[in-house]
């Protein structure tokens, strides 16, 4: 008796080990060309860009000559006499477009669209995706149509008093964010509507019933349901704007002060007027966005409960 | 509510929402419109055409023998990366629903993280890995059609866009998956399926709307991407649309509007066309699969 019970206890454990390892080769077959890619495009270039950030390759260097130089790059941006405007900047440009656009028209936008009959919200929601799909150099042209000179763009020709000039040099920003928000919004406005249509119909009833105005409706039913969803995209559009500059680089190429941190590492790194392409300085420019990033990134998964997205698969434990 | 009993009040309160819509929304709809009338016309006051329309803006399509070029390197791109991020994404994330092994939660992570960055911050160093895979024999650049998969190769952008795709686009199929009900893979397996034959023919067909909402995604995002072909192709006769269009409008010589505005409705059309057969497929990208992992 005792030894049947031994046997039937040391049996599964034998046939688990094999079945994990079966089911971990399986795994394996089905990961690996997305591994062998994600570890060439991300690992591999997340740790260059450190490294790199340390020395002081340049075009003028070249790929031999150059010298390790330790946290110098970094001493170099932090006594930078661009580094502080920059940075402002940075944070006026994200906080503005994502305060207005990417939650906050989102917000309206989904509101508005919820509370109209179904086709039409659907109509106009589809409309604000548009931005999104549409190739971004004939987006940012279409913007630049829009701020011309009188009398070809389309803002001077039906509002005179705005003087006739090219409006691009006079209110950069305006158009920096109004660009990038009108992409922006769509990422919000689609969570936030689903999440609103989420909302059970017998709340809202409730709420009809009780005398509720639709303000206080807004107040105190749905902005309560969108906590997590304004959570989400509020941290997440974060992240996506600090690194985000290929509107900025096509509308403005950061002239007219329009410089952000984004776009100056891309400038030094790969793309500036005087061909000397400073890598070393460039990554350790980029480095300081990764840092931020990952930090923020690290923060969100404890916010949205990363383990409940990753529990265990249940088949194996058939 | 009866319609005739309704005061104008209230007509003015379920008007209000669509008129407000309509105002911020206009900026779209003109804009979308200007790009329309131009091409059809000498120049434009605003919306207004001076002049007579023409067609002459098009010529670009008959003289210049370049667009078809470019065009079709832009077809390439858009259907290499689409074939690749779907086929990728859709092996990954059925593993990283349906299998456990070790390093699945790590990598999880990893993935998260990483997709919360874009990878922009990257480019300088994907620059150095193109430029070592170039080093690499006939892999490197020595392919037909699309150069190879180093620096200034087509093959080289599709690789790199496919892979900043990859961290999106696995979650998304894993939550996709995640959403298959369990008894029709158990089903299967002890049927004896495989789990290659159970991933193909029994789980993959029933998420169809989740694989067309991230190819469609994926051909969009690869036909107007910008970025990181004109970082990494330098010369012109590999270049795609955007940055010919791009270049088009960087040339000092005085920029014919029409011109640039044909060129760049003649990339936004398939663009429009996909749009407008495909836009119930595309609300899933956002609302549909992943829990909140998009």
């Amino acid at each position: 008796m005792a030894v049947t019970t031994r046997t039937a206890t040391a049996a599964p454990p034998k046939e688990g080990v094999l079945r994990k390892l079966r089911s971990a080769s399986i795994g394996f077959w089905f990961m690996s060309p997305a591994v062998i890619l994600v570890v060439l495009f991300f690992f591999i270039p997340s740790i260059i860009v450190f490294g790199l950030s340390m020395t002081n390759l340049s075009t003028s260097t070249g790929f031999q000559n150059y010298d390790w130089v330790g946290f110098e790059n970094y001493h170099k941006i932090f006594t930078h006499p661009d580094a502080g405007p920059t940075a402002l900047r940075t944070i006026f440009y994200v906080g503005a477009t994502l305060a207005l656009f990417n939650v906050g028209m989102a917000l309206v936008v989904a509101l508005l669209s919820t509370h109209i009959p179904r086709r039409a919200g659907f109509i106009f929601r589809a409309l604000w995706l548009l931005p999104r799909l549409t190739p971004s150099v004939i987006y940012i042209m279409m913007w630049k149509f829009m701020a011309a000179a009188s009398p070809y763009g389309i803002l001077n020709r039906y509002f005179p008093f705005l003087g006739g000039q090219n409006l691009l040099p006079d209110a950069p920003w305006v158009f920096v964010i109004l660009t990038n928000g009108f992409i922006g919004a769509s990422f919000g406005m689609i969570l936030f509507a689903s999440a609103i249509e989420s909302i059970p119909r017998d709340f809202m009833n409730a709420a009809l019933v009780d005398g509720c105005n639709a303000w206080q409706r807004i107040r105190y039913v749905i902005l309560p349901a969108l906590r997590w969803p304004l959570l989400f995209v509020t941290t997440y559009q974060t992240l996506s704007l600090l690194t985000s500059f290929e509107q900025i680089f096509i509308l403005t190429d950061g002239q007219f002060g329009t410089e952000v941190w984004a776009l100056w590492s891309y400038h030094r790194a790969l793309s500036n007027y005087w061909g000397n392409f400073q890598w070393g300085f460039g990554a350790a420019l980029a480095v300081v966005l990764v840092v931020i990033g990952a930090v923020a990134a690290v923060i969100y998964m404890r916010f949205f409960q990363f383990n409940q997205l990753v529990q265990e698969p249940l088949v194996e434990a058939l | 509510m009866n319609a005739d009993r309704m005061t104008w009040r209230q007509r003015f309160n379920s008007a209000a929402p669509i008129i407000a819509l309509s105002i911020l929304t206009f900026p779209i709809i003109i804009g979308f419109i200007w790009i329309f009338i131009s091409t059809f016309s000498h120049t434009t006051y605003g919306l207004e055409p001076q002049g007579r329309l023409t067609l002459e803006n098009w010529s670009f399509l008959w003289k210049d023998p370049k667009i078809w070029d470019v065009t079709l390197n832009t077809i390439i791109l858009s259907v290499g990366q689409t074939i690749g991020v779907v086929a990728l994404s859709a092996l990954a994330g059925y593993a990283l629903s349906r299998l456990s092994f070790p390093g699945r939660k790590t990598f999880l992570a990893m993935t998260l993280i990483l997709h919360s960055f874009p990878a922009v911050t990257l480019l300088i160093a994907i620059y150095f890995v193109l430029r070592w895979i170039n080093r690499i024999p006939i892999l490197g650049n020595d392919i037909p059609v699309i150069g190879g998969f180093g620096y200034n190769t087509l093959g080289g952008v599709i690789l790199v866009q496919l892979a900043l795709q990859l961290p999106l686009g696995m979650w998304l199929m894993k939550g996709f998956f995640d959403n298959v009900s369990w008894d029709l893979q158990r089903a299967a397996l002890i049927d004896g399926c495989s789990h290659f034959r159970a991933w193909w023919q029994i789980i993959l067909p029933v998420i169809r709307p989740g694989v067309a909402a991230l190819a469609i995604f994926s051909f969009v995002t690869g036909w107007g991407s910008f970025l990181i072909p004109y970082t990494f192709i330098t010369d012109q006769e590999n270049s795609v649309l955007a940055a010919y269009l791009r270049g088009m409008m960087g040339e000092t010589a005085p920029v014919s509007y029409g011109t640039v505005a044909a060129v760049g409705l003649f990339q936004l059309i398939p663009v429009m066309i996909f749009f407008i057969f495909t836009q119930e497929y595309l609300m899933n990208i956002f609302s549909g699969g992943s829990k909140g992992g998009t």
